[in-house]
C-alpha cells in the first residue's frame, strides 16, 4: 500500500512571528524554517506504518518555493522512500491545495493520504477535510491512534470531551493531531543516504489548476499587545487583588 | 441574504458557543437561522429557537449526525445552501471537522476562526499562533466560516423562533462509528468556563498535576487547563491542552501554575480579562502577560493560595 504524505515548509516552531512595519504580511526574510510540525508527524506515523508492514512505499509531496526541496530532504531523511515538489512562489489558499494534492493524487494513485491537522503559518486545519472532499475519500481528522487492517484504517480522534474511533474504507485522508506520535531525529547516515533518494520537480502549472486566490489580504497587523502586570508577594496578597482590584473572586 | 448557524449542541442543550456564534453571524445578516444536527436533538432544538434574533430552527437528526460524522453534516448543509449566502460553525473541534468540507463542496474558501466580523464579506482571523491578525476580503459567493466563540459576546434569550424538521441527508457511507470516550466530569466545560486553572510542566507526574490543580480548580469552581508540555507528559488529558493547536480560552479568570509561556500556549489564553502566573522563574515569558504574577514555588504558592482563599470565604 502506497501512502502520499504532504509536507509544508513553515516558520519555525520556536520562532515568533513579525508583523511587517507596511502591514502587508509577516516579515519571513532570514527566518528560520522547518517543517510544519503536524506534517512532521503526520511523515513518521507514515513511515511507522512502512516500518510495521502496513505499507510499502512512503511518498512525500511539498507545493512550495524551491528551498521546500530542504523540508523534502528531511521527511526522506526520516525514512521516506520518494519525494515531490510541485513549485511554485504563490502562496496557495487551503482550496487550492487541495485541488493541486488531488491532481498529485490522481497520478500517484495512494491508498491512504496522512498529513498534518493544520500549518501553523495560516492556523487554517482546513486542506485534509477539503481534499476529502474532493476526492470523495471519507476523512479521519485529529488522529490520536491510527490502525490499519483490511482495507480500513481505525482512527481514535481527539475530540472535545475526549476520543472518538471511528473506521474508514480505504482509500481515506487521515490528519495528525499532536499526540500521534514522537517524530524521529534524523541519523547521520540517513541524511546521507537521502541526498540520494529520488525527489521530483515539478512546475505548478503543469497540472493545470486554478489555484487563484478567492481572499485578498486587505492587512496583517498586530495584535494589541498585552502589558504585563504587576508581581505581589504572597499568595494572600494576590487573592487580596483579585478580590478588591480585579474583581474577579 | 440570510445566513446559517450550525449548533454546538449535545442534543439536550445548546452551547453557549452557539450563542456567540449566532452574534457573530448577526452582524452579517438579520435574517439568522440555526441547524441542530444531532440524534435526539428536540430540546437542543427547541432551546436554540428561544436564542433572540434567530428567524427558524431547523432540526435535523440522524444516527450519523449524532454521531457528528463530518460527511453527514457536508451531505445535509451543503444543499441547504441554495437558501443561504453564508454558513458560520463554532470553532470547536467538531466545527474544524465538518466546515471545511462544506466550503470544499460549494468550492469557496473558507476563513477559518473569525475574530471580527467586518462586513458580510471582510473578516478578521488570527495567523500565527495569534503573533498577526489578518484582514481579509472574500471574493466568493458564499462564505464558509468558522467563528472562534471566545471574542463574541453572547446572543441573548428572549426569541422565539419556529423550529422545522428537515430530512436529514444521506449520511455517511464509508465511515462507521466504532467508539466514544468522553471524560466525565463536574466541572465547568473548558471553553466557556469563567475560571480556568492550568497546570504545566512543573508538576512532575499526572499524580502530582491531580494534588495541586484539582483541589484549586474546585475551590474556585475552575475548569482544568494544562501546557502542551505536561499534555505530551501524559499529566493531563489531550483535550485539556490550551494553545494554538489545542482549546482557546477567555475566562474571567486565567491561573497559570508552573506554566512558562511558550508563545502557543499565549495564543490560546492571552485574550483572558485578568491572568494570574505562579512560576518560580521570574524570568518566564508567562509574567510579561501577567496581570498578577507571584514568583514562587507551586508547591509552597498554592497550600498558601487555598488557605488565603479559606479566609475569604472560598
Amino acid at each position: 500500500m502506497k501512502l502520499l504524505v504532504p509536507v509544508k515548509r513553515v516558520i519555525d516552531y520556536n520562532v515568533k512571528a513579525r508583523v511587517k512595519a507596511d502591514q502587508s504580511g509577516v516579515d519571513l526574510a532570514n527566518v528560520k524554517m522547518s517543517m510544519n510540525p503536524f506534517c512532521e508527524i503526520a511523515v513518521e506515523e507514515a513511515i511507522r506504518q512502512k516500518e510495521k508492514g502496513t505499507a510499502t512505499e512512503v511518498v512525500v509531496v511539498s507545493i512550495g518555493p524551491v528551498q521546500a526541496q530542504e523540508t523534502l530532504r528531511t521527511a526522506l531523511a526520516m525514512g521516506a522512500d520518494r519525494a515531490l515538489l510541485v513549485q511554485t512562489d504563490q502562496d496557495l489558499e487551503p482550496l487550492a491545495v487541495a485541488k493541486v494534492l488531488q491532481a498529485v493524487i490522481a497520478e500517484e494513485g495512494p491508498e491512504l493520504v496522512l498529513m498534518g491537522k493544520q500549518a501553523i503559518d495560516g492556523d487554517n486545519n482546513a486542506t485534509g477535510q477539503m481534499l476529502s472532499t474532493l476526492l470523495g475519500w471519507p476523512q479521519a481528522t485529529f488522529a490520536f491512534k491510527l490502525e490499519i487492517e483490511g482495507g480500513k484504517a481505525k482512527v481514535t480522534r481527539e475530540v472535545d470531551g475526549g476520543l472518538q474511533t471511528l473506521e474508514v474504507t480505504l482509500p481515506a485522508v487521515v490528519t495528525a493531531d499532536l499526540r500521534l506520535n514522537e517524530p524521529r531525529y534524523a541519523s547521520l547516515p540517513n541524511i546521507m543516504k537521502a541526498k540520494k533518494k529520488t525527489l521530483d520537480v515539478r512546475e505548478l502549472a503543469s497540472y493545470g489548476v486554478d489555484t487563484t486566490p478567492r481572499l485578498k489580504v486587505l492587512k496583517v497587523s498586530e495584535p494589541a499587545g498585552r502589558k504585563g502586570g504587576i508581581k505581589v508577594e504572597t499568595a494572600a496578597d494576590l487573592v487580596d487583588k483579585l478580590k478588591t482590584e480585579a474583581g474577579v473572586l | 441574504m440570510a445566513v446559517l448557524v450550525i449548533a454546538d449542541h449535545d442534543n439536550a442543550l445548546v452551547r453557549e458557543t452557539t450563542h456567540k456564534t449566532v452574534t457573530a453571524a448577526l452582524k452579517i445578516s438579520p435574517d439568522v437561522d440555526i441547524l441542530v444536527a444531532g440524534q435526539g436533538a428536540k430540546g437542543a432544538a427547541d432551546q436554540a429557537a428561544k436564542i433572540s434574533g434567530v428567524r427558524k430552527v431547523l432540526l435535523a437528526e440522524s444516527d450519523a449526525l449524532g454521531q457528528g460524522i463530518a460527511e453527514a453534516f457536508e451531505a445535509l448543509v451543503t444543499p441547504l445552501m441554495a437558501n443561504y449566502d453564508a454558513v458560520l460553525t463554532p470553532a470547536t473541534s467538531q466545527g474544524k471537522n465538518l466546515s471545511p468540507r462544506i466550503a470544499a463542496k460549494l468550492d469557496v474558501s473558507q476563513i477559518s476562526d473569525v475574530i471580527e466580523v467586518v462586513d458580510a464579506k471582510t473578516f478578521v482571523r488570527p495567523i500565527y499562533a495569534g503573533n498577526a491578525l489578518e484582514t481579509v476580503q472574500s471574493a466568493d459567493a458564499k462564505q464558509v466560516l468558522t467563528v472562534r466563540p471566545t471574542v463574541f459576546q453572547p446572543a441573548g434569550e428572549g426569541g422565539s423562533a419556529t423550529v422545522e424538521s428537515i430530512d436529514a441527508g444521506p449520511g455517511a457511507a464509508k465511515t462507521e462509528f466504532v467508539s466514544q470516550e468522553l471524560v466525565k466530569s463536574e466541572r465547568p466545560e473548558l471553553s466557556g468556563a469563567k475560571i480556568v486553572v492550568s497546570g504545566g510542566r512543573a508538576m512532575g507526574s499526572a499524580e502530582e498535576f491531580q494534588r495541586v490543580i484539582e483541589p484549586l480548580a474546585d475551590k474556585l469552581g475552575a475548569a482544568i487547563g494544562a501546557s502542551r508540555a505536561a499534555v505530551d507528559a501524559g499529566y493531563a488529558p489531550g483535550d485539556s491542552q490550551v494553545g494554538q493547536t489545542g482549546k482557546v480560552v477567555a475566562p474571567e479568570l486565567y491561573v497559570a501554575i508552573g506554566i512558562s509561556g511558550a508563545i502557543q500556549h499565549l495564543a490560546g489564553m492571552k485574550d483572558s480579562k485578568v491572568i494570574v502566573a505562579i512560576n518560580k522563574d521570574g524570568d518566564a515569558p508567562i509574567f510579561q502577560v501577567a496581570d498578577y504574577g507571584l514568583v514562587a514555588d507551586y508547591k509552597t504558592a498554592i497550600p498558601e493560595l487555598m488557605d488565603a482563599l479559606a479566609k475569604i470565604g472560598k
